[in-house]
Formats: C-alpha cells, sequence, structure tokens
C-alpha cells in the first residue's frame, strides 16, 4: 500500500471517530435515558446528548467541539516500518485538522501558542507495536480535556479515604474519584482503572482500558465483579448527567491490573465524558478496510 | 418553559433551580479574556444592561457574506468566578449560561442584583449550534482572537437548565450534599 492510501484511510478513521460514536456506548446512553424519571433534568440532558449523537453522525460533524487529545494505538505488521506509518497518520491529522473533523487542540506548553496543525511534540500520542499479523490494526481514542482533567492516583494506603491495599480500598478511590468529578467533566461518564504498576505506566494502562467495548466482561471474576458493583454504585449517589440529580451517574467502568512493587500500590482512574470516541478498523496489505472494530 | 428577550429582572426573579429553560433572542459569547478585561475596567462594547452571558469558544466560520456556527458548546465556568459576581453588578448582567456551575460569590451576586446561572449540556456542540440562528455582531475580535471574542448570538430555543437561582439556591450544592450523604450510606 502507498503512503498516500495509507494516509487517506486513516483520514477516514479520524473521520469518524470524531463524529460518530461507537453503537456500544450509544446503546447504553439510551437504557440510561430510558430509566430516566419523565420530565427530569437528567432525561432532558440525555435527550439533548442523544440528539447530538444523532446530528453529528448524520452531518460528519465533530460531536463535541473539543475534539481532544489524538491517542492512535496502532499493531504494525512487518510490512510497514514505524517512522512511514507516524508519518501518514500525521499528514492524515493535518488533513482532519483542516477540514474541520478535528479542532486546532495544540498549544505549546512554554509560549501557549497553538500550533494550528495539532502537530507538535506529544501530539498525536502513540502507543505503537508490532505485530506478526500481516493485518495492520489502528484505533484511535479522542479524549476531551475537561474529563482529563478530572482524572486521579491514589497511592495505597491512603488515610483520608480509610482505603487499604485491596479491592474494597479500591471501591473507594473509585467513589472518591467520582464525587470529586461531579458537574465537572460532562458526565454520565466511563471509567478506565489500573491497580498497580508505576505512576506513568499505571495512567496508560488506564487509557487502554477505554479500548474495551462497554457491553463486554472482564476475563478476571473478581474484576469483572468490581465493575458491575462500581457502576451500581455511583449510580446510587444521584450525581446523573451533568451533575443535574438523577441515576445516571456512571455509563461502565472498566479495571485492570498490573504487577507492583512491594513498596507502591497505585489506583490510576482515567475519566471519559460522555463523548467517548473511539474507533478503530484493520487493514490489508494492499489498504483495504477489512472490518470495522466497534 | 420559554425564556424570551428582554431578560427583565422580574422575568430572572421568577426562574427557579431545577426548571428546563429554552432561551429566545440575543446572548452575548464571553469568556476568560472577555472578563479579565472588563474586570480591570475595559469598556463593553455592547450594553450588557439585562444581557445573557454565554461562557463558549464558539466554531464560527465565514461564509461567502455571513458567519456561521459550527459547533457551541458551554466551556467550565468556574474559571470566572473570581469576576463573575462583581461584573453582574456592575453591569445588571441578569445570566449566565456555562458548563459546572459556579461557585459562593457568584450565588450571592446573583441574589443581590437579581441574575442566575443556566446550565447548558456541556458537549452538545451540534444541537446547540442549530440553535444559534444567526450571528448579528462580533467584538474584540481583533484583540483576542475568534473563540475569545463577544459574539452576538441570535438563539432560538436554546436548551438549559436553571442550577443557580436568584433566591440563594445551588442545585450544585444540594446534588453535592445529597451525594455525600448516598456514600455514607453505601459505605
Ligand atoms: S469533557 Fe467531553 S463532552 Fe465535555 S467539552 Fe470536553 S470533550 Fe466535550
Amino acid at each position: 500500500m502507498t503512503g498516500k492510501i495509507l494516509q487517506a484511510q486513516l483520514l477516514e478513521l479520524i473521520r469518524r471517530t470524531s463524529s460518530r460514536l461507537p453503537d456500544d456506548v450509544v446503546r447504553v446512553i439510551e437504557k440510561s435515558w430510558r430509566k430516566e424519571q419523565k420530565d427530569s433534568n437528567a432525561k432532558y440532558a440525555l435527550k439533548v446528548i442523544l440528539d447530538n449523537i444523532a446530528m453529528a453522525r448524520e452531518n460528519s460533524l465533530p460531536l463535541c467541539q473539543d475534539t481532544g487529545t489524538i491517542i492512535c494505538y496502532a499493531d504494525l505488521p512487518v510490512w510497514l516500518d514505524e517512522p512511514g506509518f507516524r508519518k501518514a497518520y500525521e499528514q492524515a491529522v493535518l488533513q482532519a485538522t483542516k477540514v474541520g473533523y478535528l479542532r486546532q487542540n495544540s498549544v505549546d506548553s512554554l509560549t501557549g501558542k497553538n500550533s494550528g496543525t495539532n502537530l507538535g511534540p506529544g501530539s498525536p500520542v502513540f502507543h505503537l507495536q508490532q505485530t506478526k499479523s500481516r493485518t495492520l490494526t489502528v484505533r484511535t481514542i479522542l479524549k476531551g480535556g475537561g474529563c482529563e482533567n478530572v482524572g486521579a492516583q491514589y497511592s495505597l494506603p491512603d488515610a483520608r479515604l480509610g482505603a487499604g491495599r485491596d479491592l474494597a480500598g479500591v471501591r473507594k478511590c473509585i467513589l472518591d474519584a467520582i464525587m470529586q468529578a461531579q458537574g465537572k467533566g460532562c458526565g454520565p461518564g466511563i471509567l478506565g482503572v489500573c491497580i498497580g504498576s508505576d505512576r506513568s505506566s499505571g495512567y496508560v494502562a488506564s487509557k487502554e482500558e477505554f479500548l474495551r467495548a462497554l457491553d463486554d466482561a472482564n476475563e478476571h471474576p473478581a474484576l469483572a465483579k468490581l465493575e458491575k458493583q462500581i457502576v451500581a454504585d455511583a449510580n446510587r449517589l444521584g450525581i446523573g448527567p451533568m451533575g443535574f440529580g438523577g441515576a445516571t451517574t456512571l455509563l461502565g467502568c472498566k479495571i485492570t491490573h498490573r504487577n507492583r512493587l512491594p513498596a507502591s500500590y497505585f489506583v490510576s482512574i482515567s475519566y471519559m465524558c460522555w463523548a467517548y470516541r473511539r474507533d478503530g478498523f484493520q487493514l490489508s496489505e494492499a489498504g483495504k478496510i477489512i472490518r470495522w472494530l466497534y | 418553559m420559554l425564556l424570551e428577550a428582554p431578560f427583565t429582572e422580574a422575568k430572572i426573579r421568577a426562574l427557579k433551580v431545577g426548571e428546563m429553560v429554552e432561551i429566545t433572542g440575543l446572548i452575548y459569547t464571553g469568556r476568560d479574556a472577555v472578563h479579565k478585561y472588563l474586570y480591570d475596567g475595559g469598556k463593553p462594547p455592547i450594553d450588557l444592561t439585562d444581557s445573557i452571558i454565554y461562557h463558549c469558544g464558539p466554531v464560527v466560520v465565514r461564509e461567502k457574506d455571513r458567519w456561521v456556527v459550527k459547533a457551541a458548546g458551554p466551556t467550565t465556568s468556574a474559571r470566572e468566578e473570581p469576576y463573575q459576581g462583581p461584573l453582574m453588578e456592575r453591569f445588571k448582567i441578569r445570566g449566565v449560561i456555562g458548563k459546572g456551575g459556579m461557585g459562593p460569590k457568584t450565588l450571592a451576586a446573583c441574589a443581590k442584583v437579581g441574575a442566575v446561572y443556566l446550565h447548558a449540556i456541556g458537549g452538545a456542540a451540534q444541537v446547540l449550534a442549530e440553535r444559534v440562528t444567526a450571528v448579528e455582531g462580533v467584538h474584540l475580535f481583533e484583540e483576542f482572537g475568534s473563540p475569545e471574542a463577544i459574539w452576538e448570538f441570535r438563539v432560538e430555543r436554546f436548551p438549559v437548565v436553571v442550577t443557580m437561582d436568584s433566591h440563594g439556591r445551588s442545585l450544585h450544592d444540594e446534588v453535592l450534599r445529597a451525594s455525600q450523604a448516598a456514600l455514607a450510606r453505601l459505605g
């Protein structure tokens, strides 16, 4: 496949990610909308959100004006070199910004100047690895700023929360993070959580949880149970969409674990807003889309 | 319920926390740069008496001879907390639209002036842009750039929820207290 074909396919991936919420997410929002009380602020907010999702999809326009941090995950087959892939993805980002699928969203941290292209040190964010398969797999997440600001990392034990180094302690951290995020970060939200690891890898792993479909089941029984319990507990807090009050505070919670040092026990929590933009596809060596992943 | 211009003190005082309101009339965008400019004594380019300010950095593009709004969701209001109350009092601003709510200084100013905080649906850029039927002007565009300028938006049935009213009530405080109690019950 030529660089040009790859770039065109990646542009299509970015367009789809920015304008179309995955079906598994839409289904959960619809279900929540049905459950909220008639004439409540919560039902009203979810209705506006559903209308917005439909409009963005129909008109191929950004779901939210904050098109977020662009995070790219790719499994590269032997026929594709890493610098070549990066260049094609960056060119696709540049093009997507020009045509308005992405907002100009990358600011120099020292000068405050917006690059205007979404390119610059650290943007977009790449997580690349090699694969033995002949197929290229690319996933993209657009992670909004408002919800990124309410992510949190805890180091257990935590005396303020009375949280120890076990799953009961982890649950306390997660519920605390939900309380802190209320009214911020455009809820209802979705949580990605990593238990263990070091501070930086913990956050990376927590974000990777957003690649899972909302309706999948965690293969680890204890974590599967905890995920369900967190969603049930969070939705009993009464925070609701936008913090208006109501039964929908959390749409999902995905938890993973990594080994840790004996001295450390981190719980890293990433918060995703309802505008949970993720998509991905598999490409053949000839540049054909074999299938969409969500 | 419909809230139509002119936004008089009587109409605003009648609004209560939790009410779903649709705004029809002229509103002005303003975010960080505008708030700081006015707070520091800058002259408002428009008459702000009985106005509604929208915390929004919209995406607006020029199509032939007119401005078209492509996205117009709210931005986080908390950043304007130091400025909002004093500006409400100085200019008799009757309403602020944003997301995330504001603090005690603004709540006190709402009661004193007769003003409200109106919460838009965060992230709903497309629905909200559609409710902006015309752009009637833009000010401080050269000085602050497009997202920070004051845009005059003609809106029709622009959907918001009253989350802070002029009677001292804040939905944000109430939901926080209720959720703290619920968390204590969950253990
Ligand atoms: S938190 Fe999400 S929905 Fe809210 S403004 Fe940011 S990207 Fe949009």
